[in-house]
């Protein structure tokens, strides 16, 4: 495998391919999940970042991994906007994954409010990571804003379903020059490592890992299967044939001129 | 918009255009729940998006007899949509005068009980000194008196939370929604009114004075706080005022047809229960027991699972840690329901409204929310 196979999202580049959630499971698991994932890029909601000195969350993310902060609990692009800068204010660095949702029962992103945030952060030089429902159109516009990289969604947010988004996720991967990174929904090893062999450029998940029966390892297992997914599409997997065998002998021997 | 009480609405109460009412009113009417059959509720169980005919097995006798399987269920929806994350926080009685007389309540104005309020400087004391405990919640409670705790005085309130504060809960009486937009601006960002009981006829016999026996007034709050920009809102019955089974259908109904006309609103369920008196099984076969209350719990998580459900300090610890695991996502601790009584400087200035089961301090119930193998998260809110 090509040693220089990094990820990029603006000018950073990272080894990882595997940007882990932080919610949903015990701070003190954070850690321990970080190593055993090998993650370099953690996300973290903002509004999880208090005050106190019980259980803060941020006091739990080992140093040397990136902070990804999200913006959930936005409703609009302009709150989108206020909480990236509360997360630059309280050190976060610039990366910021823009989530806007008008829906508290399937939280599904609102892709017009995402533009509009994309856009003016942008512009004030954060590294935007737009979580978004997967439209190519819309993809377009967010590349046109100026995002990082485009997120996503594989299924409903929390649901683990995996997939069910596949042919449209495709059309990103195949048409979007920015990393498509597959966010939400991913519930399972296997499903990762398809999506890696799409041509993803990488894979988040939380729930994945904060449902499983033991985190650290489920950690791990995510970590094996985004590796081998990204190795066999670099490896250009083999075709699937539609209508059963391809024989061997040609068919058209026969021809004599 | 059907009348639903001999009452016309005061003169300053505001009247919106919604049909929510009718509707929940007339299914709750006609929810007989002993049709349901164990099948219908395995079909419940197996569904995958709990529908309206779902939720109402869900509440039945069957589902009763399989509280168990309820419980997986609820257990797997608790951790897809709010992982092992348990919110705290803790309420605070700034006032106890009231204005209407409800035959349940320890506040009611009927009663002789030492009535105070709070100034401002004993309301920054208190905070202070809830602050002091880890907490970054908390909830604000009065008793309903729009002379004595108007709406100014919990304005100012909400104002000196906020300083305090990242999210500030109000459980007050219910106001118009340019009111609810005035004291969203002071700070507050989810309400929670108690509609007590869905049934009107029961509601008029409890109710006998002041602006709470205006039914659909009531019922129609959480709707004029949303449209006066409060971020949440939160439904309950006081289980046990009525036949409990319905009005625990009315709750969910009411709260799934303010998601769907509302759908960025936060919604939350608390769950209080009045207590069966011991041995009277045969007088009342619908009082709320533990095995009721928990069908209940799971029920509503089962139907809405992205809800918040808040369990009450009137249940016993055992129970309150262990429903923490299968449906409810919100504890308070370090309560007490008189007025003042957070700080030492503060004198407890006036009665408690009900006597809670649970009296642990905020470390305990953290220590207890941590024992079960959770999350203990002070804050999940950025006031935008």
């Amino acid at each position: 495998m090509d040693i220089e196979d990094k990820l990029q999202i603006g000018k950073y580049k990272f080894n990882s391919r595997f940007i882990l959630g932080s919610g949903k499971y015990s701070v003190d698991l954070i850690k321990a999940a970080v190593e055993y994932a090998g993650a370099e890029i953690i996300t973290l909601a903002l509004r999880r970042a208090n005050t106190s000195d019980k259980d803060n969350i941020t006091d739990f993310i080992p140093k040397n991994v990136v902070l990804l902060p999200n913006t959930s609990g936005a409703r609009t692009a302009q709150e989108a906007v206020r909480i990236a800068h509360l997360a630059r204010e309280i050190g976060c660095g610039d990366f910021i994954k823009i989530e806007i949702m008008k829906d508290s029962k399937y939280l599904l992103p609102d892709n017009y409010e995402t533009i509009k945030a994309t856009e003016i952060l942008a512009k004030e030089n954060f590294t935007v990571m737009p979580y978004m429902y997967p439209d190519l159109n819309v993809a377009r516009d967010l590349v046109n804003a100026g995002a990082a990289s485009v997120m996503p969604l594989a299924a409903p947010i929390g649901s683990n379903k995996g997939l069910c988004t596949k042919d449209f996720i495709q059309i990103l991967i195949d048409e979007i020059e920015i990393p498509v990174i597959v966010d939400a929904g991913i519930g399972r090893p296997s499903q990762a490592c398809e999506a890696m062999e799409m041509g993803a450029a990488a894979v988040m998940a939380n729930t994945a890992i904060a449902t499983a029966g033991n985190i650290i390892q489920m950690a791990g297992a995510f970590k094996k299967a985004i590796e081998a997914g990204r190795e066999a599409y670099l490896a250009k997997p083999g075709r699937v044939l539609n209508n059963g065998a391809s024989a061997s002998s040609p068919l058209t021997g026969f021809v004599l001129d | 918009m059907k009348k639903y009480d001999c009452v016309e609405y005061d003169e300053d109460m505001e009247l919106i255009n919604s049909d929510i009412i009718d509707n929940v009113l007339f299914e709750t009417e006609n929810y007989n729940y002993e049709k349901y059959t164990k099948k219908d509720v395995e079909e419940a169980l197996n569904s995958n998006n709990c529908s309206i005919e779902n939720y109402k097995a869900l509440l039945s006798p069957a589902a009763g007899d399989m509280l168990e399987e309820m419980a997986v269920k609820a257990k797997e929806e608790r951790e897809k949509h709010f992982g092992n994350s348990v919110y705290l926080f803790t309420p605070l009685y700034i006032s106890n005068y009231c204005e209407n007389h409800c035959v349940y309540c320890g506040f009611n104005c009927m009663n002789q009980i030492k009535r105070a309020k709070l100034t401002f400087d004993e309301i920054e004391k208190e905070m202070a000194a809830i602050k002091e405990t880890g907490l970054e919640e908390i909830l604000i409670l009065t008793g309903e008196s729009h002379k004595l705790s108007d709406k100014e005085y919990i304005g100012e309130a909400c104002k000196i939370a906020s300083k305090y504060f990242k999210t500030i809960g109000l459980e007050v009486y219910p106001m118009n929604s340019n009111d609810y937009r005035y004291l969203r601006e002071c700070g507050a960002d989810y309400i929670t009114v108690f509609q007590e009981t869905y049934n009107s006829k029961r509601y008029k016999e409890l109710h006998l004075k002041g602006h709470k026996r205006i039914f659909s007034y009531r019922f129609n709050t959480q709707e004029r706080a949303l449209l006066g920009g409060m971020r949440g809102v939160a439904f309950a019955a006081l289980l046990g005022l009525d036949d409990f089974r319905k009005d625990a259908f009315a709750t969910g109904f009411h709260a799934f047809l303010i998601q769907r006309k509302y759908p960025h609103a936060e919604i939350s369920f608390s769950c209080p229960r009045l207590r069966p008196i011991i041995n009277n099984e045969k007088i009342n076969p619908k009082d709320v027991h533990e095995r009721q209350l928990l069908q209940v719990m799971l029920a509503y998580r089962i139907f809405m699972p992205y809800a918040g459900i808040t369990i009450s300090t009137r249940e016993r610890s055992g129970f309150r840690d262990n429903v923490l695991t299968l449906a409810a996502t919100k504890i308070s601790a370090g309560v007490s329901t008189g007025i003042g009584s957070h700080c030492n400087t503060t004198e407890d200035k006036g009665d408690d409204q009900f006597i809670i089961a649970d009296d642990r301090n905020v470390q305990e119930v953290y220590n207890a929310v941590k024992g079960k193998g959770l999350q203990p998260v002070m804050n999940d809110y950025i006031y935008v």
